[in-house]
């Protein structure tokens, strides 16, 4: 009896505690170079979009006369388009607005899951049922379809395109925070607390709330693909920001297709930089789903030929 | 089996009435300065004939009468399938969508089939080579087929073939009754197109599954009878592994509809996506609305058929 506590001590002390994030963020740059990679695109993303206004070689809705449809040069690194802006400048540009509908429209989308999952969740019963024949009808419209026909009526511009991203993402979203919210519900915990007389919103916040982090990190990350994704979509057909906001979708759009033949540049670029987004975002959020998804978290089920799993398996048998 | 179905089919008729209740609400929301720019259109002798003029078109589109007047009649009109009639040309919405839905029907099903056509053996070979080099590939493909637009790499088929070798997809639209094999090489490539960014999805789903499946005892029981791999793989594992994807091509079904929107905008087909974008920028209303009700009430039944399927497929549902 006595040896084996003995035993044990040193592989607890090997795992020091460390908080939820730092844990996540070290395990992301051990485990999963891939991820990684796709952080760092985020990362660059990210910066790019805040610094736009300093890298960029030139205003991006800047207009040089006579240099209209230029190939990229050392003077415009990736060209000028039909009225002769800078393409880099713009594709920064484009940056900037994808990021604000990628990190605003996923954190509405998070709050307003967590707001009709909760609730549904929680309360149960007749409001449960009549909230998710709401979200139902509601999830019968594909995205596309909403957004253009709702763009039709409120105008276009970012905010709305945001806003509308938002709303939609986040009925979508409260179908996943419900079954959370349901799955924790269960727990002892929250029995224990309804016992000692806590009211709702005490065991909402203390015990909830916190539970529920993992998939309110899962919602954000997928949405953030999906808004940026979709934005760039409805901005293609018009129907999104409207020109002469510098965006992806919008670059893709009327002008570029004028005059795709004769700078083909035009519709490159904006297209690179978009796939190149999402792959970014996808990779990351991929990797912190198998991080944080307590399903696929530790256990020697999952990957069991790979090579962490491996050394940890080697280490276990080291230290008995 | 006829318990479950009835359970499902009472759910339906709620949904569908909160379907009719938002899209009735899309047609209310209508601005007001449309009835003034449907005024304008025409010339009127005097003020009063203009004040007759758009009590007619007040009465058109049905907003003469109180609120649940309206609604009530709107829904009768519909029982007895009558849409309404387009606000600028003199066709009925139901016989406009009768002619355009073939066309989007045989792009999605295209798209489907050949998105499945990818994701079940990629998903399927990276899931029993796990952690290989050929795993690694197949995933890689996948999240690239997921963040590729395809409304750029349908740019990109409209640029480069045709600077380089002077090809050009059809522009002109090629009916399926008079030309069979024209018709499949101009749907082929936008469904080419949906079909891969959509197999992602199925093909990640695919291999998650076959990776939890393939960890079970009855596996394991197939193994050690001897069974060789393909048996073991096809009709061991595979059965079970294709329920939860079943469900996930089923949810990717609004998501295909969206992207037909993109596609026939692109490829210049005459579908249901393509009345959509025209009743926008013309803000036909009306138009608008009765596509926007069709392809719920399609989206709804494909949610029932694929719930009944899974019923069907998967005991365990049924008898909760």
């Amino acid at each position: 009896m006595n040896t084996q506590i003995v035993a044990e001590e040193p592989v607890k002390n090997q795992y020091k505690r460390r908080t939820f994030f730092a844990d996540i963020f070290i395990r992301l740059i051990k485990e999963k170079p891939m991820g990684t990679f796709g952080g760092a695109i985020v990362l660059i993303m990210l910066l790019a979009g805040i610094l736009s206004n300093f890298i960029a070689p030139y205003p991006p809705l800047e207009i040089h006369p006579g240099e209209f449809l230029q190939a990229p040069s050392s003077k415009y690194i990736l060209g000028t388009d039909n009225l002769g802006r800078d393409l880099f400048s713009r594709i920064l540009g484009g940056a900037r607005t994808s990021m604000i509908v990628g990190l605003v429209a996923p954190a509405i989308s998070v709050l307003l899951s967590l707001f009709i999952g909760g609730v549904s969740g929680f309360l149960g019963g007749k409001t449960d049922m009549i909230i998710q024949r709401f979200v139902d009808a509601w999830m019968c419209f594909p995205e596309l379809i909403i957004l253009l026909s709702v763009m039709a009526y409120i105008g276009q511009g970012l905010w709305q395109v945001v806003l509308v991203l938002g709303i939609t993402g986040g009925i979508a979203g409260s179908r996943t925070m419900r079954g959370a919210v349901l799955a924790i519900k269960e727990n002892a915990y929250v029995e224990a607390a309804n016992a000692i007389g806590s009211g709702v919103p005490r065991v909402l916040i203390k015990h909830i709330l916190p539970n529920i982090m993992p998939v309110v990190i899962i919602i954000f990350t997928t949405r953030m693909s999906g808004a940026i994704l979709a934005e760039a979509s409805i901005s293609y057909l018009g129907f999104g920001i409207p020109p002469p906001e510098p965006t992806w979708g919008g670059m893709l759009s009327t002008s570029g297709r004028r005059y795709m033949l004769q700078a083909p540049w035009m519709v490159l670029w904006p297209g690179v930089a978009l796939s190149l987004a999402v792959y970014g975002i996808n990779m990351f959020g991929d990797a912190i789903r198998d991080l944080i998804d307590p399903r696929l978290r530790g256990g020697l089920g999952r990957y069991e030929g790979s090579k962490i799993n491996k050394a940890r398996v080697k280490k276990l048998a080291v230290n008995k | 089996m006829g318990a479950y179905i009835v359970r499902r089919l009472g759910l339906l008729i709620p949904t569908l009435f909160l379907i009719t209740i938002v899209v009735f609400i899309l047609i209310r929301l209508v601005p007001g300065n449309v009835i003034d720019m449907m005024v304008a259109e025409h010339v009127y002798d005097s003020q009063q004939a203009k004040e007759e003029g758009a009590q007619q078109i007040r009465h058109m589109l049905g907003l003469d009468v109180p609120i649940h007047v309206q609604y009530l009649r709107w829904v009768g009109n519909i029982f007895r399938g009558d849409l309404g009639q387009s606000m600028w040309a003199q066709v009925k919405v139901i016989d406009e969508v009768r002619h355009r839905l073939p066309i989007s029907i045989e792009l999605g099903l295209l798209a489907l089939v050949i998105g499945q056509l990818v994701a079940f053996p990629i998903g399927i070979y990276s899931a029993i080579r796990q952690d290989t080099v050929w795993d690694y590939v197949g995933r890689s493909t996948s999240i690239i087929f997921l963040s590729v637009p395809g409304f750029w790499l349908a740019t990109m088929i409209w640029v480069y073939p045709s600077i380089w070798w002077n090809w050009t997809p059809s522009v002109q639209y090629i009916p399926l009754s008079e030309d069979f094999f024209g018709n499949l090489r101009q749907f082929i490539i936008p469904a080419l197109i949906m079909g891969l960014s959509g197999s992602g999805v199925s093909m990640r789903m695919t291999r998650t599954m076959m990776l939890e499946v393939l960890r079970q005892d009855y596996v394991r029981t197939a193994w050690s009878k001897g069974l060789n791999e393909r048996l073991v793989v096809m009709r061991h594992a595979l059965k079970n592994a294709l329920i939860p994807v079943i469900t996930v091509v089923g949810m990717g079904i609004p998501v295909l509809i969206g992207g037909t929107v993109i596609m026939e905008q692109i490829f210049n087909l005459p579908g249901m996506g393509r009345l959509m974008i025209e009743s926008l920028t013309q803000r036909d209303y009306i138009m608008l609305s009765g596509v926007n009700l069709f392809i719920a009430s399609f989206v709804l039944l494909n949610n029932l058929f694929i719930d009944l399927l899974y019923g069907y497929l998967d005991p365990r549902i049924r008898f909760n």
